[in-house]
């Protein structure tokens, strides 16, 4: 799963450009690493807008990958087969897995998780509009293999290079396992679409409903893409939106084809010309609606992450009682 | 471990072996509240693929790290002392490897 | 000689009952490294039921399948322990709906945890081999969600005032469900008879045992039995089962015979 939210600003990201006053000398020689395509480690001086960049970058994706764990969980209990449900929990439990990976990755520049997660439940912090919308019958869960993660694929090849390690690393483990995600989803609906008519227009319901939002998951175009530029200086980013996003709908074409589904987009047509598919226009009007908030399913995601938590927190200060009381016993001992 | 608060558990920092033989390697880290549950969690949260055969953990807070500021004077001394390497020494081919 | 169908089935569907109840948690655990922990255990189950339907989908023959014994039995049918198809709270009549506790998670787990090591240890010299063969994989599953069950109810117990209470009430709930363990049925009956299945009372001192130390050590008050045998293995459930199924089958009867 991933996170279109890299370009979009939240609270803390506003005035980063003012933020650096760093000496001259230790920028001069990050500006050079970087220009070298050399890694940044966690110790390693920084300009502050760097961290905070990174910070909201890691978080978000981070938050994304757990909110993410809904609306496919919402299915885990329905599961039609054993073999799927094995399979579905798996990958909502990896999706928990790289949300980890990503905090740990995050906490290596100086915010805790505790701090990253009062950002997500304050509604502060962003994640990806795309778990903003309800999956309404199982092919969702296929879908989301095949496109979500398929999106999700192409944006964090690219992210496998980013110039600071521990999130170059992280990335690195999350694509490993992210291949299964996709995999996992094309090959469930080959399954349906070789099914009765009613599986077969599941999986169409599905594809129409999240198509057009796979297609923003990459985010607002280049040109109206703020920190984009920035990123791509710094190595955090490294292919632009439009870009991945071409490449995205060129790949998924000729999967579609072979699966027997229809992309919902009159306009998608081959062009000779430009060697790619011309696709339609995203409604980015809906999708910075949903970013703002204002989704099907906003309240109802973050609601349920907050209830998480806090219902939990008693299982929390329940260890942590514990083992400062073995700790106070073992000292004891020890005296 | 460091914090007085009971807020948050410390962090751990995980490493693997990934098969008999091997050197563990870093792969990660993850809150626990103790040292055992932390083991617990990190065959749960980066062994789900069987990537490793054994585990250790040991609290981030523990680890003390050398300064990037001291890379020039720990590091770069060694550049010049290319003899240390084997390529450096010519031995005539009729004698094979060596 | 191979185990009858039946006693397969009870044990398929102990294991799908309890990884049903246990995935919900998936998404919502109390914190990450343990929501993935506890997908672990889920799959664990859900694992062990596969191949004991499949094994008993063999054994019945004709159009017997993992798929059909899971998703097209009726509750009447299915042979579970009742413990394990209630939800995460205290006691609540069937359609009544309460926030998910995990001490009763944990201490499911714990007290079924603690029955299947035995059972699985016990079941490996079974006289079925392909049943053996399932009980030498899923011992050592079993081995871990005690270790993990007991080591939660023990920080619960000597935790936090609040822990303790949790983890006291959980108990105080479950606990008399486990006087099914020790009745055998019918089928278990005929399992030991031929070779292939074990005494479930020869099992009772050593479960016992491993009961009363997590509790010691977790300064928790063992209950009283009182008197009450669920009969869940017998097909006659709680009011808890047949939400359970309703929610877990019905998209699978609702295209009978197709393929996912």
């Amino acid at each position: 799963m991933y996170t279109q939210a890299m370009d979009i600003p939240d609270e803390s990201g506003k005035k980063l450009a003012s933020v650096s006053n760093a000496p001259s000398e230790q920028e001069a020689a990050f500006e050079a690493r970087i220009e070298a395509d050399g890694r940044i480690e966690p110790q390693d001086w920084m300009p502050e807008a760097y961290r905070k960049t990174l910070v909201r970058q890691i978080s978000q994706h981070a938050h994304s990958e757990i909110v993410g764990m809904l609306p496919e969980g919402n299915w885990i209990s329905r599961a039609p087969s054993l073999k799927r449900k094995a399979i579905l929990i798996a990958k909502v439990q990896d999706e928990g897995g790289h949300g980890l990976y990503l905090y740990s990755a995050a906490e290596t520049l100086g915010t805790s998780r505790e701090q990253m997660l009062e950002g997500l439940h304050s509604g502060k912090a962003k994640y990806s509009s795309i778990f903003n919308y309800p999956t309404l019958n199982w092919a969702d869960v296929g879908v989301i293999g095949w496109l979500v993660d398929g999106a999700a694929i192409m944006n964090q090849i690219p992210l496998c290079r980013c110039s600071y390690g521990p999130y170059s690393r992280a990335m690195i483990r999350v694509c490993k396992e992210e291949s299964f995600h996709q995999r996992q989803g094309y090959e469930a609906l080959l399954v349906m679409m070789q099914g009765s008519e009613a599986q077969k227009a599941m999986v169409q319901d599905a594809v129409n409903r999240l198509w057009w939002k796979c297609l923003a998951m990459f985010g607002p175009p280049d040109a109206d893409s703020p920190h984009s530029a920035q990123g791509m200086r710094w190595g955090i980013k490294r292919i632009s939106n439009d870009e991945l996003r071409q490449k995205f709908v060129d790949a998924t074409v000729p999967q579609a084809k072979v699966l027997g589904v229809t992309l919902p987009d009159p306009d998608l047509k081959w062009n000779e010309a430009r060697g790619h598919y011309d696709y339609g226009q995203i409604d980015w009007a809906e999708f910075w609606n949903t970013v703002e908030g204002n989704g099907p399913c906003n309240k109802e995601r973050l609601a349920t992450r907050v209830k998480a938590h806090n219902d939990g927190q008693w299982v929390r200060d329940a260890a942590q009682a514990y083992a400062r009381k073995q700790q106070e016993r073992a000292m004891k001992e020890a005296a | 471990m460091t914090t007085p608060a009971l807020k948050e558990w410390p962090l751990w920092e995980v490493f693997v072996r990934s098969k008999q033989g091997l050197e563990h390697k870093h792969c990660g880290s993850l809150h626990a509240a103790d040292a055992a549950q932390a083991l617990h969690m990190a065959r749960d949260v980066y062994t789900r693929r069987q990537e490793g055969v054994s585990i250790w953990v040991v609290p981030s807070a523990s680890i003390t790290a050398s300064n990037p500021d001291d890379k020039g004077e720990l590091f770069d001394p060694a550049a010049d002392k290319i003899y240390r390497h084997p390529t450096f020494y010519e031995i005539p081919e009729e004698v094979g490897h060596m | 000689m191979n185990a009858p169908a039946d006693y397969l089935l009870h044990l398929a569907d102990n294991a799908v009952v309890l990884g049903q109840r246990n995935a919900e948690w998936c998404g919502h655990g109390p914190i990450l490294e343990e929501d993935i922990a506890m997908g672990n255990v889920s799959l664990d189950y859900i694992g062990q039921a596969r191949l004991l339907y499949q094994l008993a989908a063999t054994r019945l023959g004709g159009d017997a399948t993992e798929d059909k014994l899971a998703y097209f039995r009726d509750d009447t049918q299915f042979r579970n322990y009742t413990l394990l198809e209630l939800p995460h709270n205290g006691p609540l009549v069937g359609y009544a709906k309460a926030d998910r506790d995990y001490a009763t998670t944990i201490v499911r787990n714990f007290l079924y945890g603690a029955l299947m090591v035995l059972v699985w240890d016990a079941l490996e010299k079974s006289s079925d081999s392909d049943l053996a063969a399932i009980a030498a994989k899923s011992l050592k599953e079993a081995r871990y969600h005690l270790h993990h069950a007991a080591d939660w109810v023990v920080r619960f117990g000597d935790g936090t005032e609040e822990s303790h209470q949790r983890v006291q009430a959980a108990l105080d709930h479950l606990f008399p469900y486990t006087e099914e363990f020790w009745t055998p049925s019918a089928v278990e009956d005929a399992a030991v008879a031929s070779g292939a299945g074990v005494d479930v009372r020869t099992l009772r001192a050593a479960w016992d045992a491993i009961v009363n130390d997590t509790l010691g050590q977790g300064t928790l008050v063992r209950p009283q039995g009182r008197g009450y045998v669920p009969e869940g293995k017998h097909g006659r459930h709680s009011e808890h089962l047949g939400y359970l199924l309703g929610e877990m089958q019905g998209l699978a009867r609702a295209h009978p015979g197709a393929t996912w």
